[in-house]
């Protein structure tokens, strides 16, 4: 299910323009990251892929077939769709909200309800919340419940606009880990959309950062991202320029560890340095693995 | 009293006909409202018109509006359904304002949620976007309920008969016990029918029961109330 964006432009009837002229191809079971700052198209891009937007100009693909022509409705039912604030329908019980699009798509109402509680078990939800509504929960558990429901239709892609940015960053860190777990053994095709560089580097296999007006300022992988920032404003944006990303090794901590200080002199992990010495891992050991451990630094971003 | 007891057939008799005219008035004054309310919801110049002629409807007095009902719709003077035209135009002039307050109210994060999810327009509304606007509603009806009921009594100064010919009739004999009984009963019934009103949205809106109890639980303990869920 790759998604492909060709010379995608869109003007608002207001006349502002969200994006203008952008190109991408999105690959399959795999996580692209849009990260931007508010107002750089991130969110209508995404929905574009769904057509809650249409664009103005320019064509969208999904396995190469143009979406222009599919109707809005169906589309919509076969792909997942994880949104901020949960948006949980407050008159539907959980187990209701996570069966409602399969009933839509004409699952009988018992197995959309097994259906649904399977799914909770999926994303860590205890099967006694099933019959609560969603006011009755935490903004967590509501997060949880909002990605069983857009995988409810098991869809070969999912998009996910900022679902864990009203959390709070405990919970957000438990929320990301469980859907790093999720996509380990499901491998949908993500499209997720933050503010937060951190989250992108943490999800994405691809991360698409965006400038004002759907440019693109560079895509690529985290890695390549870090160690090679395209322009000043990514160079920006990921927090080199402020050396928020730049570590230097200061004083020893506790046994093997030697703690790490970002340029404005604050501590932002710490790394294991048997002997005095820092042991560099061989490249391409993993994309996700990481030696640095920097809780600190996510938790004063959020 | 015993003008009571003697008399039970024809309070019974008038009573039923109040309940007759009330009801119609109140449920196409909902009827008609939830699609015009929808519509006043959704766009601004439409609001500011509904709600002007709205207005503008409630400021006609009563008793002209049922002289005027028979006129224009070239009935009798004394059929009943004069009254019930009034006052289906008395609860959709108050009732309009309910409903696109009732449909505004619905957030558009749930709206946009359930598109985003894959509900067609018709779905949207008669799944999502209707039973949220429900408690909003049901306030609003219960507001037109009330005025319907004591309204109806007009309608016995043209000669339709109600709990409003106890009014009438009592004062054109000087006998206050019955004007008495047509006060009383009015009350009752109003309160009856606001009873069966609250009822009907306990059992039609479960998802909204905890509501009133949670905020006047928190307003008398004057702090947050635990989440009972665990955090996960």
């Amino acid at each position: 299910m790759a998604i492909e964006f060709r010379h995608v432009s869109k003007t608002f009837p207001d006349g502002t323009t969200a994006v203008e002229d952008f190109s991408l191809t999105i690959p399959s079971h795999e996580t692209t990251v849009f990260v931007g700052s508010s107002g750089c198209g991130k969110t209508t891009l995404l929905r574009m892929i769904n057509r809650m937007v249409d664009p103005s100009s320019g064509s969208i693909l999904i396995d190469g077939q143009d979406i222009s022509g599919i109707p809005p409705v169906g589309l919509r039912r076969s792909i997942g769709y994880v949104m901020q604030n949960s948006g949980l329908l407050p008159h539907r019980t959980v187990a209701d909200n996570v069966a409602t699009v399969p009933m839509l798509t004409g699952v009988p109402k018992r197995k959309a309800r097994e259906d649904a509680l399977a799914l909770l078990d999926r994303v860590g939800l205890d099967r006694g919340l099933a019959k609560r509504y969603p006011a009755q929960l935490s903004g967590g558990q509501q997060q949880r419940v909002g990605v069983a429901r857009g995988l409810a239709v098991d869809p070969n892609i999912l998009l996910m606009d900022e679902p864990f940015c009203a959390v709070d960053p405990i919970v957000r860190d438990e929320l990301q880990q469980e859907l790093l777990r999720l996509q380990g053994t499901l491998g949908k095709t993500v499209v997720f959309v933050t503010h937060d560089i951190d989250e992108a580097f943490l999800l994405g296999n691809q991360v698409v950062i965006l400038q004002r007006g759907g440019r693109v300022a560079q895509v690529g992988t985290p890695k390549q991202i870090l160690a090679d920032p395209a322009n000043e404003f990514v160079a920006d944006f990921i927090g080199a320029k402020r050396g928020k990303r730049r570590l230097t090794a200061e004083v020893a901590a506790s046994g093997d560890d030697v703690l790490l200080v970002d340029a404005a002199g604050y501590a932002a992990g710490v790394i294991t340095a048997p002997g005095g010495r820092l042991e560099l891992a061989a490249a391409g050991t993993g994309p996700k693995s990481r030696s640095v451990s920097n809780k600190t630094d996510q938790a004063g971003d959020a | 009293m015993d003008w009571v007891w003697t008399h039970l057939d024809l309070i019974s008799g008038e009573t039923l006909a109040h309940i007759g005219l009330s009801v119609p008035p109140i449920v196409i004054g909902l009827l008609v409202s939830i699609p015009l309310g929808y519509w006043a919801s959704r766009s601004a110049v439409a609001r500011s018109v509904l709600l002007t002629v709205g207005n503008i409807l409630y400021t006609i007095p009563a008793l002209a509006l049922v002289v005027l009902v028979p006129v224009v719709l070239g009935l009798s003077l004394l059929n009943p359904l004069n009254v019930v035209a009034a006052l289906t135009i008395y609860a959709v002039a108050i009732m309009v304002r309910s409903a696109a307050d009732a449909f505004a109210s619905v957030s558009a994060d749930v709206r946009e949620s359930a598109t985003a999810q894959g509900y067609s327009a018709s779905q949207r509304f008669f799944r999502v976007e209707l039973p949220l606007a429900g408690p909003v509603l049901l306030a609003g009806v219960r507001v037109v309920s009330v005025s319907t009921i004591s309204l109806v009594t007009i309608g016995a100064l043209v000669g339709i008969p109600s709990l409003g010919s106890f009014f009438t009739d009592g004062f054109q004999r000087a006998f206050p016990l019955e004007v008495a009984v047509g006060f009383v009963l009015v009350l009752v019934l109003a309160a009856v029918f606001d009873v069966v009103l609250t009822l009907l949205g306990w059992a039609l809106l479960p998802w909204n029961r905890g509501a009133r109890l949670t905020a006047s639980a928190a307003r008398v303990l004057s702090q947050p109330q635990p989440s009972s869920a665990g955090v996960p």
